[in-house]
């Protein structure tokens, strides 16, 4: 694997298609009772870098499988490429997958899995040579055709399974967890490369992860799920940034859950009172649901700075520290705040000494209004 | 006192060293084998010894020349009716083994692929057969292709044939067939237990890749269950060669094998040398092809690669 020093930035803009690629239409997965997937309507677009995201059993790997078609809706639609896929088997569908498992034929070699699906094209002169060398170069691993499976490490194999399924040039690329069985440090290269890798390709990539800092590493959007529903579909800063309710907050790192009262609430906007941060004018959620006369509002932990010595901010809001947790580049401050049932949660980088802190003392916090945003509970 | 002052430190090391002796992994371990390792050797080296000694004596009459002849296998290889014998039980055995792996297949595939929860349920009803007797299940296709047997009653009572058919048994299809059954469970589980270890994510990869049911069979299934059919085969062929009951019961005059002319050696003719040496013979041949199927595998993967 070559070292590249100079990474492009994930969410780089660039020429993207409105396109859709694939179509779910009020799709419904039952298995007797128990619905695997409800109701779930997307669009997802050409050329993107789409993501699955959700916690074990919310049926992101089921939707997965009746895109590839290993599974069929009880009931809905799904077309790719304006082509409705019903009753058409896996094997004759535009779309390709990357196994969890990455499934690499133990009694072939790594050309071999390479040019698998390529044999049943007999393709003439050398095209499947060329395109098998091709594929091997995309994922560095030129000059390992002949190895074995056996033979490979983790890291490899995933990219044997990835060649061997960018040799077909699907219409799709489906990822189904591809990277959890890899150690740390390759899954976190292995993202940047898969990034790099689909820009470079420009095919649609449907990744399946039930890790967030994965998904919004990689994804142009993610749709986040939960328990067979599509909670949120936006992209990687709408989902962390505006979640539409606690669950999606709480699934996308820390997230510190205010109390409010609603004073006003016209077509885009919502006045509230809190008791900690006073009197706070937040845009109203799409999906917003009028609670009573209560509404919750949240606070990222870094969104919430400490105010050094005699520093002021136009928004602060003061308390005391009662835990400091040390994670290295970052310190985790619980701090009490007056009127707060619960305690906020504080990340501050070390930059500045938050790791010095005593616990005990009385600090002063910045924020800015716009980071609190209200959310359907 | 003194003495046993001076005699404790060298007994004190014996001992140590005994101990350590006892504990290494070499002495644990054939410790550990020697009950089935004595077993072996009495059992099965011992009498193999016997039989290959007594192949290189001759019998005279009552007693045995222990002198060293090659007599025995000069018979044993020259005589027509010997290298006949042992030609028709070659190719009876690899027959049963290709129809056995054949028929056993499909069975092992339905159950491994398609058997759900009811796997054991599958697989207890393929051992039902062998709660009988061997003798039993024999002398049943003797009741199944005899004169008046199932068979022919049943292709009589359907207007096929006028009069009962002969060409059902006593010869070496009838041994063939009846063979076929009697080792098909043997040839099942080691298929079953090599398609269980078939990844099936792997189909679902070739699938995926654009192969259609047969050809993600022939290209993915097949090939990592093949370790299966070859002992499958090997299972079936190597007891079947020396197989004495089936052709004796079910064979007539066109199916003897080998080891009815052994165990006439042995007994009628009592020509014990002779019957050893043809014993030998056998043995050796089957041990050949055996070795020799392992060794083309090996070298058709390699190549594969």
């Amino acid at each position: 694997m070559p070292e590249q020093p100079q990474i492009e930035r994930p969410h780089a803009d660039r020429i993207q298609s409105e396109r859709p690629m694939i179509e779910i239409r009020n799709v419904t997965r039952s298995y007797g009772a128990f619905k695997a997937l409800d109701d779930a309507t997307l669009t997802i677009r050409e050329g993107e870098f789409f993501s699955l995201l959700g916690p074990s059993g919310c049926g992101k790997t089921t939707l997965l499988r009746m895109i590839a078609g290993f599974d069929n809706p009880t009931s809905g639609s799904i077309a790719v490429g304006g082509q409705p896929m019903e009753g058409i088997p896996p094997n004759r569908r535009p779309t390709n997958m990357v196994f969890q498992s990455y499934a690499i034929f133990p009694h072939l070699n790594v050309e071999q899995n390479v040019a698998y699906g390529l044999k049943r094209l007999k393709l003439q002169g050398g095209e499947e040579k060329r395109r098998v060398e091709e594929a091997l170069a995309q994922v560095s691993l030129t000059g390992l055709g002949k190895r074995l499976a056996t033979e490979l490490s983790g890291g490899q194999r995933q990219r044997v399974a990835l060649a061997r399924a960018l040799v077909m040039r699907p219409k799709v690329l489906l990822l189904d967890e591809p990277l959890s069985a890899l150690d740390k440090k390759l899954r976190e290269q292995m993202q940047v490369e898969l990034r790099r890798l689909q820009q470079a390709v420009g095919i649609t990539f449907v990744l399946v992860t039930h890790d967030q800092y994965e998904a919004l590493a990689m994804s142009d959007r993610i749709a986040v799920m939960f328990g067979g529903r599509i909670a949120q579909v936006a992209s990687p800063k709408e989902i962390y940034q505006r979640p539409v309710d606690r669950q999606v907050a709480d699934f996308l790192g820390g997230m510190n859950f205010v109390k409010a009262e609603i004073v006003e609430e016209n077509g885009a906007s919502l006045v509230v009172d809190t008791l900690g941060f006073g009197r706070i004018k937040t845009d109203k959620p799409k999906a917003f649901v009028r609670n009573g006369g209560g509404a919750t509002l949240g606070i990222r932990p870094e969104r919430l700075r400490v105010l050094w010595d005699n520093a002021t901010a136009k928004f602060e809001v003061a308390g005391k520290v009662v835990e400091r947790h040390y994670f290295g580049e970052i310190t985790h401050l619980i701090v009490e705040i007056p009127g707060l049932e619960k305690p906020l949660s504080v990340t501050e980088t070390n930059d500045f000494g938050a790791d010095d802190i005593p616990v005990g003392t009385s600090i002063r916090l910045a924020y800015d209004p716009e980071a609190l945003v209200a959310m359907a509970d | 006192m003194t003495v046993a002052a001076e005699g404790s430190p060298p007994l004190r090391m014996t001992r140590a060293r005994r101990n350590a002796l006892l504990q290494s992994e070499p002495v644990q371990g054939f410790a550990l084998i020697s009950p089935t390792f004595l077993y072996a050797l009495i059992l099965l080296v011992l009498p193999i010894l016997v039989v290959i000694a007594h192949s290189f004596w001759t019998q005279h009459y009552l007693t045995i020349d222990r002198t060293f002849t090659l007599e025995n296998y000069r018979i044993a290889l020259t005589e027509p009716i010997y290298r006949d014998l042992l030609w028709r039980s070659l190719y009876i055995s690899l027959t049963v083994s290709l129809f056995t792996v054949l028929l056993a297949y499909p069975i092992a595939y339905f159950i491994s692929f398609h058997g759900g929860r009811h796997k054991s349920l599958w697989l207890f009803l393929i051992t039902i057969p062998f709660w009988t007797s061997y003798l039993l299940r024999v002398m049943s296709w003797k009741v199944i292709l005899g004169y008046n047997g199932v068979l022919n009653s049943g292709l009589m009572g359907l207007g096929i044939i006028d009069e009962p058919s002969t060409a059902l048994l006593y010869n070496s299809s009838a041994v063939i067939i009846t063979l076929t059954h009697a080792w098909a469970a043997f040839a099942i589980l080691p298929i079953f237990v090599s398609l269980e270890k078939v990844d099936r994510t792997l189909v679902e990869a070739a699938t995926d890749l654009g192969d259609g049911p047969l050809r993600s069979f022939l290209r993915v299934t097949l090939p990592l269950s093949a370790p299966g059919v070859i002992s499958a085969a090997l299972i079936v062929m190597i007891p079947t060669v020396g197989d004495y009951v089936t052709p004796k019961l079910v064979g007539g005059k066109d199916g003897v094998m080998i080891a009815n002319a052994i165990q006439a050696q042995f007994g009628k003719a009592a020509n014990w040398p002779l019957g050893a040496a043809l014993s030998v013979t056998t043995m050796l041949i089957v041990s050949l092809i055996a070795g020799a199927t392992v060794l083309i595998i090996r070298t058709l993967q390699r190549m594969a690669r």
